[in-house]
């Protein structure tokens, strides 16, 4: 188990869970629930925010953020 | 014509091509309102279905479910959730984009589980194509039990076929489901459906997780009563709703070659975001932006300038002399004048900012940029507005809609007046000209348009410090989160360029332009009478004698109301290095700041007040009666130009500031820091220089 915010650019994770509700609520919706593929494509300057593909689309998402999205290797 | 209208609410996720087919269904027979009670620009048009059928569309806002996270996503749950609604749908058209089609099909089946008629207008689907990817339409059609459409809304393909769907769902009565909610929440679902007075199940829950926004005691106390908690339902929910989505996706999907359309995406992006020529690249963009707004755009400014200009003068020689002939050319078409010059830049801006959304620039600007926004308590969201503030604040004001955090669209609508607009451009440049010598240059710049350049690097970095300090001062009332979807690269529909830039000059010729025109009849009114018989005094002083007409015009001006009112500010302006005569067109510059120009040229009283060159001349051999030297220095200048960089001297924004935050109290507060603002800038500057 890591955190998405640790893991390296181009490895494949899947999503375990999100630990907060409100942050869990926006993902979900867009189709980042658990069990989906995700990949860290890259990170701006000072590695925030940071770009994910989730469910086949890039999503932009902040550091603090993905402090508290749980992944797991696949 | 003799037909029956049925109200067709869009729907679908952001970039999922329905503007473009609002576009294709309705054409230009669009109109851009507001929500009653609330500040969303709502979007309609008319479509005929067939020969006896038509549609009043309506676009909601881009959503990815019923579950609203900004005011633009709540408008989609209000019209699509309330029966009430006066907009409430007859037929809900949800447009999904085929290369997304887990996400895109999550909004629709919440709207089947609303038991509402639907149709699904599939996008994109010779992209999916490409990209390896065969949807069969007809077994996603039985597998959802509803009507689907393939359809390509930039070839405008399938348009026929979506009406005929709208059609054939409009005449069928809706009974199907998608997900049964009860499942998970039984108890509490049937307890709320007794409450409410409805046998929706799927309502029922989405009133119990949406209950924060219309807070009912009697929903509250069912909460308890059952644990509910709403955030956790709703995850829950959605977990369960895109398990069963997965599903249908993989019957009616057929992968053949799994290839990524990602490459060229990502080869852009290595480019575009690279962390260091990302922001080159993101000057280089801002840099010809400016370039159109200055310089191409004087081309058309000057025509139609000029057009006004002839269009004054066959008026004021036309209509009968007297009171409606002034009323006409000095009050309603000098304002109209002052507002329509505008429109070149403005459509400039944004045909730019339209044509880098379209493309998915703009996801990446705020991508490089929202980290260094963050730390003036901005978003990377707040990067249009700012940007569009630069023309105008009013479109700019209104873009910050998207940003979820309400202290990060507040502290945005609150700086994006400082950025400085287009209206500052004719002071500056008056003002420039005067002080600073034409010659002088170092190196390849010239001092003038260095000068220039400064004011608008310093409205700009007092937009982020002042956004600095409101950080601190606001609260924030919830966690703010900068979540984007970073869409492929795709060439820009050119239509939906050209329909955004007509639609922001639409927005801003009606909504500014009624207050900007209302204002300027007032000042007419102010600046053509005066009490008692004291035009008729100078009238009779100058009778006969040479050059009597600019004569009487400067004293008449003097004597009228606003002169009376710029006497009676004078004190108060004497530290900033401005007489009366500046106070008249401080005061006349609140319905537009370029209007200082005009009135600058009527009080020093210029015969042609048509061109930049003889007002400056005019200026410049002002004495200055206690020094007997040219009133305009450098000081007063520098002190004046800060003053119109930082004063919130535009009633239209003060009015849209109002509108989009509902109350009185924001368009007061920015009204007040921004005249201290100037006035302790101006002072320091004044007296420092001089």
């Amino acid at each position: 188990m890591q955190k998405l915010s640790d893991i390296a650019i181009g490895k494949e994770y899947i999503v375990k869970s999100i630990d907060n509700d409100e942050l869990a609520q926006k993902l979900l919706e867009m189709g980042c629930t658990p069990g989906e593929k995700i990949i860290v494509e890259r990170k701006a300057p000072f590695n925030d925010p940071i770009a994910i593909v989730v469910s086949g689309f890039m999503l932009s998402i902040r550091k603090e953020d993905a402090e508290q999205i749980i992944v797991k290797k696949l | 014509m003799n037909s029956t209208k049925i109200k067709v609410v869009l729907a679908g996720n952001p970039n999922s091509g329905k503007s473009t087919l609002f576009n294709a269904l309705t054409g230009l027979r669009q109109k851009v309102g507001n929500y009653p009670g609330i500040t969303v620009e709502k979007k309609t048009g008319s479509c005929n279905l067939d020969t006896n059928l038509s549609a009043e569309i309506t676009d909601v806002p881009g959503a990815y479910s019923l579950y609203p996270k900004s005011i633009d996503e709540r408008v989609a749950q209000l019209v699509i959730c309330n029966k009430k609604d006066k907009d409430y749908p007859e037929v809900t058209v949800v447009v999904a984009d085929a290369t997304n089609l887990r996400r895109s099909i999550f909004l629709i089946t919440q709207i089947i589980d609303l038991k509402m008629k639907v149709v699904l207008a599939l996008n994109m689907v010779d992209l999916s194509l490409q990209q390896g990817v065969i949807i069969d339409v007809s077994s996603l059609s039985n597998r959802l039990n509803i009507p689907v459409v393939a359809i390509n809304a930039r070839k405008q393909e399938g348009i026929e076929n979506l009406k005929k769907a709208i059609i054939e769902a409009n005449s069928q009565e809706m009974a199907t489901s998608f997900f049964d909610v009860s499942i998970l929440f039984k108890k509490i679902i049937e307890g709320t459906n007794e409450l409410r007075n409805s046998e929706n199940d799927y309502g029922s829950f989405l009133a119990l997780c949406l209950q924060d926004t219309n807070v009912d005691n009697k929903l509250k106390d069912i909460c308890k009563k059952y644990q509910f908690i709403p955030s956790r339902a709703q995850a829950q929910e959605t977990i369960r709703r895109y398990k069963k989505i997965d599903a249908v996706v993989d019957s009616c999907c057929t992968i053949v070659r799994i290839k990524s359309n990602r490459s060229i995406t990502k080869w852009l992006d290595d480019i575009l975001i690279h962390p260091i020529f990302g922001y080159f690249i993101f000057l280089g963009v801002l840099f010809l932006i400016f370039q159109a707004i200055f310089s191409w755009s004087a081309y058309p400014m000057d025509l139609i300038d000029s057009w006004f200009t002839d269009l004054s003068i066959l008026v004021a020689a036309t209509l009968p002399s007297g009171v409606f002939n002034d009323l006409i050319v000095k009050g309603v078409l000098a304002g109209l004048g002052g507002i329509i010059i505008f429109v070149p830049q403005i459509a400039f801006l944004f045909a730019f900012i339209a044509f880098l959304e379209d493309t998915g620039y703009m996801a990446r600007v705020g991508f490089i940029t929202d980290k260094i926004l963050r730390g003036f308590g901005l978003n990377g969201r707040s990067i249009i507005p700012l940007l569009s503030g630069a023309a105008c604040a009013i479109p700019a004001i209104m873009s910050a809609r998207t940003i979820a955090s309400w202290k990060e669209r507040m502290i945005t609508i609150m700086v994006t007046p400082l950025m400085s607009c287009s209206a500052r451009l004719p002071v500056y440049t008056l003002i420039i000209a005067m002080i600073i010598p034409a010659e002088q240059s170092w190196g390849p710049f010239n001092l003038q348009g260095l000068v220039m350049m400064a004011f608008y690097l310093l409205g700009f970095l007092a937009a982020l410090g002042t956004a600095f300090i409101l950080k601190f001062i606001l609260k924030a009332k919830e966690r703010s989160f900068y979540i984007m979807e970073m869409p492929s690269y795709k060439i820009p529909d050119w239509k939906t360029v050209i329909y955004t830039i007509v639609e922001k000059v639409k927005v801003f010729l009606f909504d500014a332009g009624k207050v900007i025109i209302a204002i300027s009849i007032i000042l007419w009114f102010l600046s053509s009478y005066a009490p008692g018989n004291r035009f008729e005094q100078i009238e009779t002083k100058w009778a006969g004698k040479e050059n009597a007409e600019t004569h009487i015009a400067a004293e008449k001006l003097e004597a009228s109301y606003a002169g009376m009112i710029g006497k009676s500010i004078e004190p108060a302006i004497r530290p900033l290095g401005f007489d009366w005569k500046i106070g008249i067109a401080l005061i006349t510059s609140f319905a537009a700041r370029e209007v200082f120009v005009g009135t600058m040229s009527t009080i020093y009283s210029v015969g042609d007040n048509s061109n930049i060159q003889s007002i400056r001349e005019r200026l410049e051999s002002v004495q200055n009666p206690d020094t007997g030297k040219a009133f305009f220095t450098t000081a007063v200048g520098i002190s004046l130009m800060l003053f119109y960089a930082f004063a919130m001297q535009c009633m239209s924004t003060l009015a849209i500031v109002r509108r989009e935050t509902n109350s009185w109290k924001w368009p007061v507060v920015q009204f007040i820091y921004m005249g201290a603002l100037a006035y302790i800038s101006s002072f320091i500057a004044f007296q420092l220089l001089s």
